[in-house]
């Protein structure tokens, strides 16, 4: 998938990945794709909850040898 | 009443175990775009102190606590005890990438989360607002529950 930042949350625990995803977000133009890289597991919930909040799109998740990446498409 | 959901938390411990919960889920609120207040008090009163070394957390009366090897309780009461205990789950939430409650405490303070001390605390343990961070408000029971009136979550931690 297309995309126009990457940032790589490995290592971080709740409820950094949520919050560094955020901030780069805010970095971003509106319809540009954020991939995020993390290693939490319980990101993959959390990822759903927060793009939910703050209706910013996320375009897929899945977890790639106990990595979890996802792409975000910013509202 | 907004769109925008709001939470008012209660923090009453002073203890490194107790004080992650009030700036966790403040700072992921916060970030959710939530609108947060913490209302300070008693114990709690400690979070908002410029220095926060001061966080301790002990395995006396506390037998929750995963510690390395069993410990008798009569160990417990050792001098040193305490220190030894609060640098191992410091070095633990470091290993696991948790961040420390400065880092939670400064995302919540950027992102506006409303931190009021209790002033009545404040007089009661005769702190200075010098003991203090910057850009808190000092109210009491009321001022709280005017903004707690309106919250969609509240919680006493």
């Amino acid at each position: 998938m297309d995309y126009d930042k990457e940032i790589d949350l490995r290592g971080l625990n709740c409820p950094l990945p949520i919050v560094k995803t955020k901030k780069q977000l805010g970095e971003l133009g509106s319809g540009q794709v954020l991939k995020v890289v993390t290693s939490d597991p319980g990101s993959m919930r959390d990822m759903v909850a927060f793009t939910k909040a703050t209706r910013n799109e996320l375009l897929s998740s899945e977890e790639v040898d106990s990595e979890y990446v996802f792409f975000i498409r910013k509202s | 009443m907004s769109d925008t959901k709001r939470m008012a938390l209660i923090a009453t411990k002073g203890t490194l175990d107790m004080a992650y919960p009030p700036f966790i889920l403040a700072s992921t609120a916060a970030t959710m775009g939530w609108e947060v207040g913490i209302f300070f008090t008693f114990y709690g009163l400690q979070l908002l102190r410029k220095d926060l070394s001061g966080i301790h957390i002990s395995p006396l009366a506390n037998p929750a606590m995963p510690m390395p090897v069993p410990m008798p309780v009569l160990m417990q009461v050792m001098p040193g005890m305490e220190a030894m205990a609060t640098s191992m789950m410091k070095g633990t939430l470091k290993k696991k990438g948790v961040a420390t409650l400065e880092e939670l405490r400064t995302v919540c303070v950027e992102s506006e989360v409303k931190l009021i001390a209790c002033q009545m605390t404040v007089d009661l343990f005769d702190f200075k607002t010098s003991d203090f961070i910057a850009g808190i408000e000092y109210g009491g029971a009321a001022t709280f529950l005017e903004f707690a009136g309106d919250a969609d979550i509240c919680l006493f931690i």
